[in-house]
C-alpha cells in the first residue's frame, strides 16, 4: 500500500485498471463508503479493481481495516482535493 | 380537469403523501394509490412479534381506513411503468395514466440470494417474525447467532435491538445461562453509527452478548449448522437469525427505473427522479445514502407532497427540501431505550438509555395509526 499526493499523475491513470468500477461515495457519511465497497466486492469478480471516492474521515481507517480483514488488496490511497481515492483489488 | 397523481405503494411514505396531496391541492389533483395487498403493515412491530411482545394482527389495518375518502385505492400489483408515455401497467392488464407519479414501493427481502439460508430465521417479515417466536419458544439452550446478509437493510438498529430483547426473553425463561447470543456485525462495531456503537457496546458486553465485527454473511451450511462470511470466517449456530439481503421491488427493476439493485436514483434533497420528469420516489425505494426506515419516509413525505402540489399548480418547486432528517429509537433491553437523531449536516447523537425512551417508542407504536399516515405529525 502506498499513499501518494496527486501532482503530475491524475486520477485518470487509475482507469488503466481492467474492469475498474468506481464508487463515488463523496458526501456520504461513514460508513456509507465502506458499505458500498463491501456491496460492490460482493457482486464483483476476483481480480477486479474498485475505486472508492470518499470525503469521510472515517473511511481512512475503516476501509483499510476491512480490506485487511477480508484479505483483499489495498493498492493505493490517493489524496485529492477534499477527498481520497481508495484503490482496492478483490483478491479472492 | 384535476391532475392525476398516481402513487405506487401504500406504505408509510405513499399513504402520507396521498393524504397530504389530496387535502392540500384544493381539488386540483385526483390521487390514486396502487397497492398490491391493500393492507397497511406497521413493520417496526415485527421485532416485538419475534419475542412474543406483540400480535401480528395488531400490526396491520386496511389501507382504506388510513386514506382520506377522496383518495382512490386500487388493490393490485403494478408490473410496469412507462415514464415516457406516463402509464402504469397493472397485473390484470389494466393501464393507469398519470400526470405525476410517486414511487413508494419500498424494498423487498431476498433470502434466497444467500446460499443455504432459505430456512434461516428472520424478523424482517411478519411470517418470519411469527415463525421465529415459535422457534424461540421451543428453544431450550444453545447458541443463537444473529447476522446481516446484505447492505443496505431496513431499520439499521433492529439487529442490535433484537439481541437486547432476546437477552431479556431468555432471562425471563430462565435459560440465559444455557444460551449464547452472538451478534455478527458487517462493520467493526455494533452499529453503523459510531457514536451509537460507543453507547451500546458496553451494554452488549455487560449482558454477555458476544460481538464479532466485519462479518458480512455470505453463505449458510444448514446441515452442519454454520454461517460463513465474505471475510472468510465461519461461526457455528443452533438457531440462526439473519437480516436478509434487500433490493427494490420488481416493478422498478423491470421498468428500468432503478440501479442494479432496484433502488431509484433521486436527488437527495428534492426526491425527484434523476432521469424522468414528474417522477418522485420516497423511503426505502430510493438510492439515497440514508437509513431505510419509516422515519425517513415520514420526514420525506411533506417535502414530496409539497413538490407534487407545486407541480400540480404549475408553480415553482418549494424552497423547503429534505435535509436528511432521521429520528428513531433503539431498544437496549430491560425496559430502556435510546434515540438516534441526525441529518445530512449534523452527526448522530444518542442520549444515555432510559425508561422514558422505551415508553416514548411504545407510545409512538400505539398511536401511529392515528397520527402518521394522516400527516398529522410533522
Amino acid at each position: 500500500m502506498s499513499t501518494v499526493q496527486i501532482d503530475n499523475r491524475g486520477p485518470r491513470e487509475i482507469e488503466d485498471f481492467v474492469g475498474l468500477k468506481t464508487i463515488d461515495a463523496r458526501g456520504m457519511a461513514c460508513p456509507g463508503p465502506l458499505m458500498n465497497l463491501i456491496g460492490a466486492i460482493r457482486q464483483g469478480q476476483v481480480g477486479q479493481v474498485f475505486e472508492v471516492l470518499s470525503s469521510d474521515e472515517g473511511s481512512r481507517t475503516d476501509i483499510p481495516a476491512w480490506v485487511a480483514k477480508a484479505k483483499h488488496d489495498l493498492i493505493e490511497v490517493i489524496e485529492d482535493q477534499g477527498y481520497a481515492h481508495f484503490i482496492v483489488r478483490k483478491a479472492r | 380537469m384535476a391532475a392525476e397523481v398516481l402513487i405506487l405503494g401504500g406504505g408509510v411514505g405513499g399513504t402520507i403523501v396521498a393524504n397530504l396531496v389530496a387535502k392540500q391541492s384544493s381539488g386540483k389533483a385526483h390521487v390514486t394509490v396502487v397497492d398490491a395487498t391493500g393492507i397497511h403493515v406497521y413493520q417496526p412491530g415485527f421485532l416485538y412479534v419475534a419475542v412474543g411482545q406483540e400480535r401480528p394482527a395488531a400490526l396491520q389495518r386496511p389501507e382504506t381506513s388510513l386514506l382520506r375518502d377522496d383518495v382512490s385505492l386500487v388493490v393490485e400489483r403494478a408490473v410496469r411503468v412507462d415514464p415516457v408515455t406516463r402509464k402504469v401497467l397493472l397485473e390484470s392488464g389494466r393501464t393507469l395514466g398519470y400526470d405525476h407519479l410517486l414511487l413508494a414501493t419500498g424494498s423487498r427481502t431476498v433470502m434466497d440470494e444467500v446460499p443455504g439460508a432459505n430456512d434461516a430465521h428472520t424478523f424482517y417479515t411478519m411470517d418470519g417474525a411469527a415463525r421465529l417466536f415459535e422457534a424461540l419458544e421451543a428453544f431450550d439452550g444453545g447458541s443463537i447467532v444473529i447476522g446481516v446478509a446484505g447492505i443496505p437493510y431496513k431499520c439499521p438498529p433492529a439487529p442490535v435491538e433484537f439481541v437486547f430483547l432476546l437477552d431479556d426473553y431468555l432471562r425471563a425463561r430462565g435459560i440465559r445461562d444455557k444460551s449464547e447470543i452472538k451478534l455478527l456485525s458487517p462493520l467493526n462495531r455494533a452499529f453503523t453509527i459510531e457514536a451509537t456503537s460507543k453507547l451500546v457496546q458496553p451494554i452488549l458486553a455487560e449482558r454477555g452478548i458476544e460481538l464479532t465485527g466485519f462479518f458480512n454473511v455470505e453463505s449458510v451450511d444448514p446441515v452442519v449448522g454454520t454461517v460463513s462470511s465474505l471475510e472468510g470466517e465461519t461461526v457455528a449456530y443452533d438457531l440462526l437469525v439473519l437480516v436478509p439481503p434487500h433490493r427494490g421491488q420488481k416493478v422498478i427493476e423491470d421498468s428500468g427505473l432503478g440501479d442494479e439493485r432496484g433502488w431509484v436514483p433521486v436527488d437527495k434533497n428534492t426526491l425527484k427522479h434523476t432521469q424522468f420528469e414528474q417522477v418522485w420516489a420516497i423511503g426505502d425505494t430510493t438510492n439515497i445514502p440514508i437509513s431505510k426506515s419509516g422515519s425517513v419516509a415520514h420526514y420525506e413525505a411533506s417535502v414530496v407532497a409539497a413538490e407534487i402540489i407545486a407541480a400540480v399548480r404549475g408553480e415553482a418547486a418549494p424552497a423547503h427540501v429534505y435535509d436528511g432528517k432521521v429520528m428513531c429509537f433503539l431498544e437496549t433491553g430491560r425496559g430502556e431505550a435510546t434515540t438516534i437523531r441526525f441529518d445530512y449536516d449534523h452527526p448522530p447523537v444518542s442520549p444515555s438509555p432510559a425508561r422514558r425512551w422505551h415508553w416514548a417508542k411504545a407510545l409512538f407504536n400505539k398511536t401511529y395509526w392515528h397520527t402518521v399516515p394522516q400527516g398529522r405529525l410533522p
